[in-house]
This record gives C-alpha cells, structure tokens and sequence, in this order.
C-alpha cells in the first residue's frame, strides 16, 4: 500500500493503489518488504535444499561447518547405501501400495456417495449426510484403539490392507464430490433419462466423466495426506516388511549413529520425489482441495 | 435444490399408486443402497463405530489378555491425577496456543505481503515456496530437523555462534526442545493457513482500498480498518483449522524428542499411543482420547461464540 499523492490522471491509468512513475528507486517499505519475503523464502527452503546438499556428500565426511548448500563434489554413495541398509525398494513398494489403493479407493467410493447425496432423492438425505460430515471431526487417534481391535478381528492385523482399507471412506471426498454434483447441470440427467437410461448409466457415462477434475483433487490429496502418514502405520504394522516409508526412514535414522547422516537424508530425499513430481503437477488441484469448502 | 424433474414425477405416480407397486420404489431403493453403501458401512465401521466403542471402553480397565473389568470414572479422574496425562494435556494446550499464535501471524503477514504490487513470476515463486512444506512428510522433516538442531553440530547453532550466540542445548533441555517442537511444527504448517489468506485477501474488492486512499488512509490504517475486519471471515476458519490440527501433534515430538526430556514434550497423543500401545492400557487410552475429541470440540465451539464479536461479514 503506497502512500503518494493522488492525482486524478494516475488513478486512471492503474487499479490498485497508485504508484510513483520513477522506476530507478523503489521506495525503502518496497525494499523492506522483499526483504521480508525473501528471508522467509530462504528459511522455508534452507532445511530442503542442506538436506539435499548433505545427501550427495560420502557418508565418511557427510557433514560440515559452514554448511554448503551447493555440494562441490558430488558423490552418490549414500543413494546406493540407502538401498543395502534398508530396505529401500520394499518400503517404496509398500507406500505405493498403500497409497495407490487408498486413493483409488477414495475416488470410487466418494463419487459414489457424493453423487447420492447430490442427486439421488431418499428419506433420511440430510441426515445421513450430517453424520458422515460429523465424522470429519473426530481425530484419528479418538478412533484408534477400537479400529486396532477390529482390524485384529478381521485377522488383518501387521497386513498392508490394515492401512488400507479403513481409509478408504472418506467423509471428506464425499463432501467435496456432492459440491461438485451439485455445480453439474441437472439437465443433463434428465435428457439421459427421457433417453431411457437408468440412475446407474446416468452416473457413468454421464455425470461421472464430468467429474473427473474432482476426482484428481481427491486423489491428489490422499496420495499427499497417506504418503506422508506415521500415526497409524506406526501402530497398524508391526514387522519391518509391512512399514511404509515414513517408518522406514525414523527407524533407519535410529539405527545408526552419527556417522551417516548423509544415508538417512539419502533416504529423506528419494522418499520426497514422488510427493514432488505431485507437488509440481497438481499443484493447483491440492490447493483447491486443501482450502474447498473454506472460502464461499 | 436437487429435485430433478423426472424422479419427481416417478414419486408422485407412486405416491398415487399406493404402496402395494412396489416395483419402482424398490428398485430406487436398492439403487441408493449401492451408491452409498461402500462409505455409509465403511463410515460405520471404521469411524462411528469405533468412536462408540472407544467412549464405551473408556470405562474399562483392559488389556486385551484378561477381561475388561469395569472402572467407572477412575480412567478419566487419571487425566487430572496422573502427573505425565496431566503434563501432556497443559503441554498440548500451550504448544495449541504458541504455536498457532505463530503460524496465523507468519502467515498473516506472509499473506499480506504477497498481495502487494509484484511481478507474476515472484508471486507465484513465493506461493509456491510458502506453499512446499506442506507436501513433505512430518517424520522426514523431524528427521531432518534432529540434524539440524544438533547441539554440537548442527546448523542452527553454528549460525547463532556467528552472532555470539554459544551452544544452545536444543533438544535436551526442557524448554528449548519445546521451543523446537513449536518452530518444526509452524515451519511445515504455515503453508495452510496462508493459503487460506491469500485466498481471503484476494476476494477484498480494490474498491475499498481506492477510496480509502482517496481519503488519506495509509498502510497501518488500511491495514487495521480495511484489511482485518474485511479477513476476519477466513480468520475465523484459518484459526479454527489451525487449533483442531495443533491439538493432534504426535510426528514430531515423537520423532525428535520422544516427549522427553522427561515429560517436557509429551503431548496428549503421545500420552494416547503410550497407553494402548506400550502400556497396554487400553481402556485409559480411551478415555485420553475422549477427553481429547471433547476437548477439540469444546475449543472449536468456544471459537465460532467468540467469532460473533469478532468476525464481520460483508
């Protein structure tokens, strides 16, 4: 918000507060400001990019003061070490499955629900739908102990599908898909029907195409939110084979002394590339989705 | 707002038909059964049934060996009388408090500053980077973080000795290793509630900000009698989310200090997963997560009744 002098041919010529014409000397609360932005910038990515650094440095000089955040002399050992001192492959292949199965889980079930809520007329609509928003409340740690014990009854227990399948329904996705059913043209549903199709084959072939994008923020948000979970694989598993990558990693780094910091941040930085390969696709869809409902 | 021409009518015919023709009506009903029965049955097992359980449970002395032996209130009455749930539920207020203080004036200002005059480019830079934290995981970051934070050799200290500062002992002293817990949680949680304001300020008409100007508002007045009341919708939101996530935090004590030292950092999940799980005292871990989920609710309520004096809708 500059503060300058308004005269009527500036404010015509910009939208927003008026701004002096001289270019050469941004005023000292412009200068001010970046500086503000780029200091937080630095200490929002300074951690990410030592951690990076440190990971390419050998494991026997895997540290120095002052911290270099260009490595000078690469070196890949910690990324082969990474792989004959955990298990890196299987931890991978177990996040993935976690992780992929939930989401497609997710989006098949919330679509389901969602357009139910949306479209279908039942007794009881609205308040079945409040209760499965109630749930979105709860903590997970509320729920743990007796989800531990049915997982045990359902003789699932230290299995992948133990993380699976009790996170499959979503009362968030549910609610994010009915918001999307809703914007969708009722009369697209009902030229379908004077058509002859059934609410099965309007779901299909006409609604759920058109929901596709939802459905990418769903995905993208429980790939985001599992891949990344410690609290309920940490008690839902048990033996080192059936561990995801965050538990991988906390267990790798408490094995280990001080030597190899860099083979733990090795491990760090792999477990980061998919969220990354995320992060720059749906970037926009994970915002979408971490801030729906919020705004009007 | 959903009544869509054809199944209307479809009801009506069977309304007038009575409800010997049940053909229609049946067949609907088993067409809603299958959309929502994959969530409504999951919602039911793993969520709503659970939390029954658990309240139910929390009654009980139990260890999954022997049989749950009813208690009465004893589990509950252990929240205020045992000293480590004690501590873990006043450390969980405090972090809730200091911690989400932070994070909303961080990203307030954050916030703020973005949506001044800039080029594209920076902006979409220093969303995105604001914006990073929030994909990575809270056991990676902890795990990072511990390096960081090393006494001897970490880099937080090596920067402090720059300006003097000597070895501060980060995570073995009670109230440094909190101070840590608090930074690593708003480092990686900021992200959020900054959205939310970028979000909320963009939606602030220019107008109000021209003809403000017009009458010799400046930065400070705009911000106080423009900016903050024209927000305080989304900062109601921002601030809601932010405590009911804060009132969680298990990741990173658990990665960085274990609670320690002695009980320092011990949160109420942490006090949680401790009892079920290493103590096998099902029935108080219950009864902890009760308090908690009532706790969440009971802040969450206190929020929207203050909002009233607070929050100023357009």
């Amino acid at each position: 918000m500059t503060t300058a002098t308004v005269t009527p041919p500036a404010r015509t010529t910009s939208t927003a507060p008026p701004r002096r014409r001289t270019r050469a000397v941004p005023s000292p609360s412009t200068v001010a400001r970046t500086a503000f932005l780029v200091v937080a910038a630095a200490l929002t990515l300074g951690p990410v990019i030592w951690t990076v650094s440190t990971s390419l440095r050998s494991p026997a000089e895997s540290f120095t003061l002052p911290p270099q955040l260009i490595p000078t002399d690469p070196d890949l050992t910690p990324y082969i070490q990474v792989f004959s001192q955990i298990n890196m492959g299987l931890l991978t292949l177990n996040s993935a499955l976690v992780t992929g199965f939930i989401a497609v889980g997710q989006m098949l079930t919330a679509a389901l629900a969602g357009y139910a809520f949306a479209r279908l007329e039942f007794r009881g609509r609205s308040l079945w739908f409040s209760l499965v928003l109630a749930t979105m409340m709860v903590p997970v740690q509320v729920t743990i102990v007796p989800v531990f014990m049915i997982i045990r009854g359902m003789g699932l227990s230290d299995t992948l599908l133990a993380l699976i399948l009790p996170a499959i329904p979503t009362a968030f996705g549910t609610f994010l898909m009915r918001q999307y059913f809703l914007g969708l043209p009722v009369e697209l549903g009902e030229a379908a029907s004077i058509d002859g199709a059934g609410p099965w084959r309007t779901f299909a072939s006409i609604y759920a195409p058109l929901a596709l994008p939802g459905l990418a923020i769903i995905g993208i948000l429980a790939f985001n939110f599992h891949w990344n979970e410690f609290f309920r694989p940490l008690i839902l598993t048990i033996s080192e084979q059936n561990f995801t990558l965050p538990l991988g990693l906390v267990s790798l780094q408490g094995n280990m002394g001080t030597g190899s910091i860099s083979v733990v941040l090795a491990g760090v930085v792999l477990s980061m590339i998919p969220a990354l390969v995320v992060f720059l696709f749906g970037q926009r869809p994970l915002r979408e989705g971490l801030t729906a409902g919020v705004s009007k | 707002m959903t009544t869509a021409a054809l199944p209307t009518a479809r009801a009506a015919v069977d309304r007038g038909s009575g409800p010997r023709s049940q053909g229609p009506a049946w067949r609907r009903r088993v067409v809603v059964l299958t959309f929502l029965a994959p969530t409504i049955i999951g919602i039911g097992i793993f969520t709503l049934g659970p939390i029954l359980a658990s309240i139910l449970l929390a009654f009980f002395r139990w260890d999954i060996i022997t049989d749950p032996e009813f208690v009465g209130l004893t589990n509950f009455v252990d929240v205020v009388a045992d000293p480590t749930v004690r501590i873990s539920f006043i450390n969980t207020l405090v972090f809730v408090v200091v911690a989400v203080t932070l994070q909303i004036a961080v990203s307030l200002a954050l916030a703020v500053l973005i949506s001044q005059r800039m080029p594209t480019w920076a902006r979409t830079f220093f969303r995105s980077v604001f914006f990073f934290p929030l994909i990575l995981s809270a056991a990676s970051v902890s795990i990072v973080m511990r390096y960081l934070f090393n006494e001897e050799f970490g880099v937080v200290n090596w920067l402090l000795s720059l300006v003097g500062i000597g070895g501060v002992p980060w995570l073995t002293s009670p109230t440094a290793s909190a101070v840590v817990i608090v930074l690593v949680y708003v480092w990686q949680q900021f992200g959020f509630t900054f959205l939310l304001f970028v979000g909320g300020l963009a939606s602030i008409p220019t107008e109000v900000y021209e003809a403000s100007s017009i009458d010799g508002a400046t930065g400070w007045r705009q911000l106080r009698s423009i900016t903050l009341p024209l927000l305080s919708p989304t900062m109601l939101v921002a601030c809601v989310m932010a405590v009911i996530s804060a009132l969680q935090i298990f990741d990173q004590p658990y990665v960085l200090t274990r609670g320690g030292p002695g009980d320092a950092t011990r949160t109420a999940v942490m006090v949680i997963y401790e009892s079920a799980f290493r103590q096998l005292e099902f029935g108080r871990a219950s009864a902890i997560g009760v308090v908690l989920m009532l706790l969440i609710m009971g802040v969450t309520a206190l929020q929207f009744r203050l909002s009233r004096r607070f929050v100023f809708y357009q």
